[in-house]
């Protein structure tokens, strides 16, 4: 360590102490003109469409349409912006039936959707089943239902919701929802010729396009093909704010060695937990100071969800242990835990490199099982627990 | 200066960006339940508050304090219909002392710090929580809850019922490890308990010196040094337990400035001693007679924690335990090191008297903090 950098550690440490000090107790801030919070900009966007819906709703509070209305309004500003807020207040538009078994099946479905959200998948199906054995050719029941079981690695379940959606989905759903689980199990080639076929069709949407390329990236990404980056930046160009493709991509990038890429990519975005995660990652490979700041504000942010009693960060967390915190333990207890829960290929993946760093050989052949299973076409994972394989990432 | 720049900015990030994360909706509830009275501070995101109440008067997506201030009224009120303590047929009574802001990982909070006065002591407190119960079921509050020196934490749901949280002390072995706990990491702690027990030590592996000009030289044996220090850790504990327990059963109480100052100054005669003694082998007896002062400085720690009254002997057993299992851990550690380098020129020149100069400097400071009330060193000792 130069003189520089220990002159630049004790400047860090000062400042930060100085910063912990004026701002670790309850304070009387000093002048009324002092700003103490900026609300979330963007939500202002949104607010002449919340009027209305909520006008609605208080005009007729138990009006289910009205309702559900403004509950997938807030649903979408959740998913748009990362939010987890939105998903209370979604959840709080649907009060009245909250708690109703049987609730009428807009609400059964705009609830599977927020549950899906909090990682309650069962709870997510046992809705999604209720409101299609009402209406069995619901689209959005269907799909989110596809979404939950592929999520839970129940790829047969999956596949067979998928041709249901024929009339009742844009078509290219269709084809995302075919290739998605085809490409899950030992089928990534014929996947991507026919989802690449699907999106050449005319009338697709912005959003429709950005999903189908996001999809095709992550499939190219688990083969190591090098297009997957052209098809992360055409989901991007279809839909600049895609936090799911932000993320993605920045993994992408990360596995690429492109440190300086993923912090362009996700410094607008650092609210959301998941992008915070990338540019720590991104700040630690690049060796820049603000890594230690970064890391320190993913600690806080971890902590207060455990104290709140949430598990929804689970697989974050267990890369944040693994990755960042040096703590491979912690992160192959939290990418276990994680795994009983959800079995998308980022959950294997981070189990694998748990399971790699500890030499744990029941996880190591969890993960094996896996991959002879399914037939997931996934090189880096199962380099990772191969009978020999040595070291982590 | 660029990469200076670019810290800063870190920092800057690390108080300001975490303005903007996101997380769901908590708020963070501090209870401390003394008899019939209850203090508390309750912290509440600013963010939440405005779906609530609309604190943004201007509209212009900025809370200043000014807009705050001018909300503190509808704040109490809107919080406090939403919070019920005590039993419901007789609920205790808030009355807010103080509205402050904070900032917490997610951004501002509001800082509501309150008493409430009930009927009579409460031998569990009931809490009906319902805090944005009708804007943001997903809301959480996240209670710490002390009560005789001890605490528990929960998390609240907004809903109807109310939950009923025991007040009582633990069970005995539980609060008996905890006092335990207490003990040991006083001694581990406060730095200037170990300064003076090691001061005291430093020169139990030598011997007087016959040499002119020499003070010290090697003990011959083992056995030799081993029943120093067994004398001088006895004569310690002995004292300091005497004088702990008479302080609180309340027989006998000293100002703490006297105490605190009286133990800064044991710490630099004991290292003194060793630089220039006056004492050699009667260092049991200095250890003895400043383990009284040394025990008051514990009792001030462990009234401090908080007393179970109906389980005073098992707290203050608990503790002295803890303090003597400390320092066995410190003498374990040290006895076997000196004395194999008991013998070495590092040992006697620069370990024992540098040492010593050192220890005698960093007490002298606290003997001035304390006397003259000053604050020259970073916060160690007790």
């Amino acid at each position: 360590m130069g003189n520089g950098s220990v002159l630049r550690w004790i400047m860090v440490a000062g400042v930060a102490m100085i910063a912990q000090v004026a701002f670790a107790a309850p304070f009387v801030p000093a002048d009324d003109a002092q700003v103490l919070e900026r609300l979330p900009l963007r939500a202002a966007d949104y607010n002449r469409e919340l009027d209305r819906l909520k006008a609605a709703t208080n005009a007729a509070p138990r009006d289910v349409n009205a309702a559900t209305a403004l509950a997938d309004a807030y649903y979408r500003i959740a998913r748009a912006e990362g939010d987890p807020r939105y998903l209370g207040y979604a959840q709080a538009a649907l009060k009245p039936w909250w708690s109703d078994v049987e609730a009428p099946t807009p609400v059964l479905v705009a609830r599977a959707a927020i549950l899906q959200s909090d990682h309650h998948f069962d709870r997510a199906l046992a809705d999604l089943d209720r409101a299609l054995a009402r209406e069995p050719r619901h689209g959005r029941a269907l799909l989110v239902r596809a979404t939950v079981l592929t999520v839970q690695g129940k790829y047969a379940q999956a596949r067979a919701e998928c041709p249901k959606l024929y009339g009742v989905a844009p078509e290219l759903y269709v084809a995302v929802c075919v290739a998605t689980v085809d490409s899950l199990t030992g089928k990534a080639a014929p996947a991507t010729a026919s989802l690449q076929r699907a999106m050449s069709n005319a009338g697709v949407t912005p959003e429709a396009r950005a999903w189908a390329a996001s999809t095709l990236g992550e499939i190219a990404a688990r083969r190591g093909d090098p297009l997957a980056e052209a098809q992360f930046r055409a989901a991007l160009a279809a839909d600049p704010r895609d936090l799911y493709t932000i993320g993605v991509y920045g993994d992408w990038l990360l596995d690429h060695k492109r440190p300086a890429d993923v912090i362009a990519l996700v410094r607008n975005d650092a609210r959301v937990d998941g992008l915070l995660l990338r540019l720590a990652l991104a700040q630690a490979a690049a060796g820049q100071s603000e890594a230690k700041a970064t890391i320190e504000i993913l600690r806080s942010r971890y902590a207060a969800s455990r104290a709140r009693g949430d598990t929804v960060h689970r697989r974050e967390e267990a890369r944040f242990a693994l990755w960042l915190a040096n703590d491979p333990a912690t992160a192959l207890r939290l990418a276990s835990e994680n795994w009983m829960v959800q079995r998308e290929p980022a959950d294997l993946r981070v189990l694998a490199e748990a399971a790699a760093a500890t030499g744990d050989t029941a996880a190591k052949s969890t993960v094996r099982q896996w991959l002879a299973d399914t037939g997931l076409e996934y090189p880096a994972v199962a380099a990772l627990v191969a009978p020999r394989a040595q070291g982590g990432k | 200066m660029r990469s200076l720049l670019r810290c800063l900015l870190a920092v800057y990030l690390l108080v300001h960006g975490a303005a903007w994360a996101h997380k769901p909706s908590d708020s963070y509830l501090k209870l401390d339940v003394e008899g019939a009275t209850i203090t508390g501070q309750w912290d509440i995101a600013l963010r939440d508050l405005d779906v609530a109440l609309g604190l943004d008067g201007n509209q212009d997506g900025a809370i200043t304090w000014g807009e705050v201030r001018a909300k503190h009224s509808a704040i109490a009120s809107y919080a406090f219909s939403r919070l019920t303590l005590g039993p419901a047929n007789a609920p205790c009574v808030p009355v807010v002392a103080a509205q402050l802001i904070d900032n917490h990982s997610d951004g501002a909070y509001a800082v509501l710090q309150f008493t409430a006065t009930c009927a009579a002591p409460p031998p569990a407190l009931d809490i009906g929580y319902r805090l944005f119960a009708e804007i943001d079921p997903s809301h959480r509050g996240l209670l710490k809850l002390s009560a005789m020196g001890f605490s528990s934490t929960a998390i609240l749901v907004a809903d109807a019922t109310s939950r009923l949280l025991p007040l009582l002390a633990p069970s005995k072995p539980a609060q008996f490890a905890e006092y335990l706990k207490e003990g040991v990491l006083h001694i581990w702690k406060g730095f200037d308990h170990i300064l003076f027990l090691l001061a005291l030590l430093l020169p139990a592996v030598l011997v007087r010196s016959r040499v002119p000009g020499e003070f010290w030289t090697a003990a011959p044996t083992f056995r030799a040094a081993f029943i120093d220090v067994v004398k001088i850790v006895t004569a310690f504990t002995l004292a300091h337990s005497i004088t702990l327990s008479l302080a609180v059963l309340g027989i006998i109480s000293l100002p703490s400035r006297l105490v605190e100052s009286a133990i800064a100054a044991s710490v630099v005669l004991a290292a003194l001693n060793n630089v220039r003694p006056l004492v050699f082998g009667m260092r049991w007896a200095i250890a003895f007679l400043f383990g009284l002062v040394h025990g008051f400085g514990f009792a001030s720690v462990l009234s401090g924690l908080g007393l179970p009254q109906d389980s005073l002997v098992l707290a203050l057993v608990a503790f002295n335990v803890g303090v003597e299992l400390g320092q066995l851990a410190i003498v374990a550690v040290f006895l076997p090191v000196a004395y194999v380098m008991r013998g070495t020129r590092f040992y006697q020149r620069f370990v024992m008297v540098g040492g010593s100069l050192a220890v005698a400097a960093i007490a002298v400071l606290w003997l001035l903090e304390r006397v003259f009330n000053l604050a020259l060193l970073p916060e160690l000792g007790t």
